[in-house]
């Protein structure tokens, strides 16, 4: 069975050489290069669908190339399958981790080991490695304790145990950072650092441009699957990284005067329960002008996933009142707040606002099947619906292989621009945006700023909810502080500063 | 009633319990590891019938008990490949192809029965092996020590399962596949290899399971001899928590019902056959609805493997 010798051979220089590898559909790999010495961190950089984590698990032999070659310290060398890249001293940190949850620390890095006992589990033995490797990494880590009751950062660190006692010497580390603390970013460094210290050479993917500055010797950035660049980390810049990166400058957004049209949405000491039963929305007053994109900042939990779903008519309201444009919705269930003029993009997109087993077109239909321009009495055109979707997924530069391609496969980013289509498709009046570019990557949040602005610029009264600081404050027109479920205050854009507003979204008032 | 309270009925009562528990514990420790692995194997009833027919004819026509042993775990085998060829490597949804495959034994072993026996012949079976010794144990030694090997072997069988999964590098590996095969596959163990050995180690237990009722317990063929034993087997692992001794209890559970009900008949208690047969099968029921054991399900149980998708 599945046995690995315990240490590997040493990798002093490791090249990916012209590798192409193509999907149905998508070239995911585009004759790429990439090379990494023994000392080195060498980030890969690039948004997400560039290419990175395809390239990575060829490297971990979990995909075979279609074109060109590994090669380890000058050999070329084929991997068949994780077994054969673990046999050469490869280890991978996968982003989602790759750990059975029921089991201690000491079985995980025991599993797939050869015992030294023959059939006879050693986990002693597995238990004094972990203390030592432990104690020389900064990697603290109790071996009995069982896997689901440690923290995400702990998981990691046993993560690492298990590709250092694997003996790796060359460590893919794919995302890392994505799920982790500052702080235990951090720690996740200084261990970094001590690995490449003790001569192993690391391969860094991330899509955080500050992080790959911090931690890496050498960049290269994906883009599309092709290989844009190598740079000395030293000898290149943020702004050199980003244009790499999106393949173009990125514009700065221009802010106009705020647009005094009619009240589009007017929001009247609005009280809305949370999932536990207690009150969370507290006497909530706003009102969103037309042509007007109103920002609410906050920390997270503080009322404004409750405040958005009760607008979109998610959840019930107990006090207070919604009006558009004159309209009393309060108390209308989800199609009347349509029929209004109110569009909706949930936080939580892929249990709100899209099925992930469905096509792109059937996502694009979730709602609008029923509209008379698509169907003939019970039937559905299917022809006009075909001709719309491709429309939306032109127009919103939505990056799919085929209409009817399952949704889930694409990634956050297209998925995101799918559902801003599909809303601002039905020429909302109203739009509620909760969260628009959380998880979403540069050039697709750079794209989704500028349609609501555009969407603004049309009339559209926006209310745009973000616990993402920056992102108020390059789109709002007004910023409006939630704070325990109360809006503790309004200020016009012009007169907004960070300081200030930090002050608000803490409690720190009056 | 007084009768039925002595001495020498409990202790056959209990004997009987021991003998009846034996095709169950065989069938359900070998589907323990299926499951451990992620499979469920429906189609336990199927091979134990195709098994008990295999071993019950070699035996007619030798009369030679380990040589029909043997035959049963070879078609126990035979059938384990099939069932992890389609569940496995063709990734078919596991509950029909279960399903198929006791369909299949279930057919298949009464046509070779028709056409290559025709009628009800008995043979005989494994003896009463009295253990010189322990079989004089007040009490325990008379109810468990005078049985045939075969159940020897079957609660043997349990503290060797247990260590198998708990101590060594082999349990380990088919617990992390059945728990997180992706992490398995990462750390290079081939996840379809494994699941092969667990479904078909499991199938070669059927197997004996099989043969101990054909050639220990009844000494016959008939057409579904096992009358659902090989499902009862599946729903003890439920039972059991995942566990060998689980497993156990649960096997001892039914056939302590159902020793008990056909001593009531011997005795010739006025009770309807009918109910009294029930009696095993409604325990089952009720003793799965009382023991909700779902945390413990391996967590990939049921879900094929494809690199790359998890």
């Amino acid at each position: 069975m599945a046995y690995t010798p315990p240490i590997a051979a040493r990798i002093d220089h490791m090249e990916m050489v012209d590798i192409v590898k193509q999907f149905p559909g998508v070239r995911a790999n585009d004759h790429v290069c990439l090379d990494v010495h023994a000392g080195e961190v060498h980030a890969i950089l690039g948004e997400n669908g560039a290419g990175k984590s395809t390239l990575m698990r060829q490297l971990y032999g979990m995909y075979q190339p279609d074109e060109g070659e590994i090669r380890i310290n000058g050999e070329p060398i084929a991997f068949r399958k994780p077994l054969d890249a673990i046999r050469a001293g490869i280890g991978m940190i996968h982003q989602h981790f790759m750990l059975v949850p029921t089991m201690t620390v000491a079985q995980n890095v025991a599993l797939g080991q050869p015992s030294t006992r023959g059939v006879r589990l050693d986990l002693d033995v597995v238990s004094e490695r972990i203390v030592r490797l432990s104690e020389e990494y900064g990697l603290a880590v109790e071996p009995d304790a069982a896997i689901w009751q440690l923290s995400v950062g702990e998981q990691q660190r046993v993560e690492i145990l298990k590709a250092l006692d694997l003996g790796a010497s060359l460590i893919i580390l794919d995302e890392p950072t994505a799920v982790l603390t500052p702080q235990e970013v951090s720690d996740l460094f200084a261990t970094l650092k001590r690995m490449v210290a003790e001569g192993h050479s690391l391969l860094f993917i991330s899509h955080k441009l500050h992080e790959v500055l911090e931690v890496s010797d050498r960049v290269t950035v994906l883009r599309d699957g092709v290989t844009v660049g190598t740079r000395p980390t030293n000898d290149t810049s943020r702004d050199e990284l980003v244009k790499m990166m999106v393949g173009r400058d990125l514009k700065r957004h221009e802010h106009r005067a705020v647009g005094c049209g009619d009240d589009g949405l007017t929001i009247s000491a609005l009280h809305v329960d949370g999932d536990r039963g207690e009150e969370i929305v507290r006497g909530v007053d706003l009102t969103v002008r037309c042509g007007e994109i109103l920002g609410i900042a906050g920390v997270s939990g503080n009322g404004q996933r409750e405040l958005a779903e009760a607008l979109a008519g998610m959840r019930p309201i107990t006090a207070g009142t919604v009006v558009i444009h004159g309209n009393d919705l309060t108390h209308v269930g989800l199609n009347e707040r349509v029929k209004a003029g109110l569009s909706f993009i949930p936080e939580e997109r892929m249990r709100d606002g899209a099925i992930g087993e469905f096509t792109v077109q059937e996502n694009v239909f979730l709602r609008d099947h029923e509209s008379p321009e698509f169907r003939r009495g019970p039937f559905l055109r299917f022809g006009d619906m075909a001709r719309h979707a491709s429309r939306l997924v032109e127009e919103y530069a939505v990056k799919t292989p085929t209409l009817d391609t399952p949704l889930k496969n694409l990634s956050g980013g297209n998925i995101q621009k799918l559902i801003l289509a599909r809303e601002l498709s039905r020429r909302p009046t109203v739009l509620i945006a909760a969260q628009p570019t959380r998880g979403v990557d540069i050039g697709a949040t750079e794209y989704i700023h500028k349609t609501l602005l555009e969407q603004r610029d049309d009339g559209t009264a926006i209310l745009l909810i973000s616990e993402d600081l920056d992102e108020i404050l390059s789109l709002a027109d007004r910023v409006a502080v939630i704070y325990n479920g109360r809006i503790v205050g309004t200020v016009d854009r012009a007169v907004a500063e960070p300081h200030s507003i930090g002050l608000l979204m803490a409690g720190i008032y009056e | 009633m007084n009768e039925i309270l002595s001495a020498t009925v409990i202790t056959g009562m209990l004997n009987t319990m021991f003998t009846l528990a034996t095709p169950l514990l065989f069938a359900a420790l070998g589907e323990t590891f299926a499951q451990k692995s992620g499979v469920v194997n429906l189609g336990v009833d199927g091979i134990m019938l195709m098994s008990a027919f295999a071993a019950f004819y070699v035996v007619l026509q030798t009369t030679n008990l380990w040589l029909g042993l043997l035959a049963a775990v070879a078609v126990g085998f035979g059938m384990g490949l099939i069932m992890s060829f389609v569940s496995v490597t063709m990734k078919a949804e596991q509950g029909v192809s279960g399903i198929g495959l006791q369909m299949f034994g279930l057919g298949m072993s009464s046509l070779l029965f028709k056409v290559m026996v025709g009628t009800v012949k008995t043979v005989s079976g494994f003896p009463r092996l009295e253990i010189p010794l322990l079989s004089r144990i007040p009490f325990f030694g008379p109810v468990f020590f005078n049985s045939n090997i075969l159940v020897y072997i079957a609660f043997a069988l349990v503290p060797i399962c247990w260590w198998i999964l708990e101590r060594t590098t082999i349990g380990l590996m088919i617990k992390a596949v059945g728990q997180n095969p992706a992490a398995a596959d990462s750390r290079g163990i081939n996840v379809d290899l494994v699941r092969y050995g667990s479904v078909c180690f499991g199938a070669i237990l059927a197997g004996v399971a099989g043969a101990s009722i054909s050639i220990s317990i009844v000494n016959l063929f008939q057409d579904n001899l096992t009358a659902g034993q090989g499902f009862i087997a599946v729903a003890l692992v439920y039972f059991g928590g995942w566990t060998p001794i689980g497993v156990m209890f649960g096997a001892l559970l039914f056939s302590v019902a159902n020793s008990f009900q056909l001593w009531m008949q011997v005795l010739g208690v006025n009770v309807p056959a009918s109910i009294a047969n029930m009696l095993p099968y409604v325990l089952t029921i009720v003793a799965l609805t009382v023991t909700v054991y779902r945390g413990r399900a391996p967590a990939a149980l049921n879900r094929p493997f494809l690199r790359g998708e998890n």
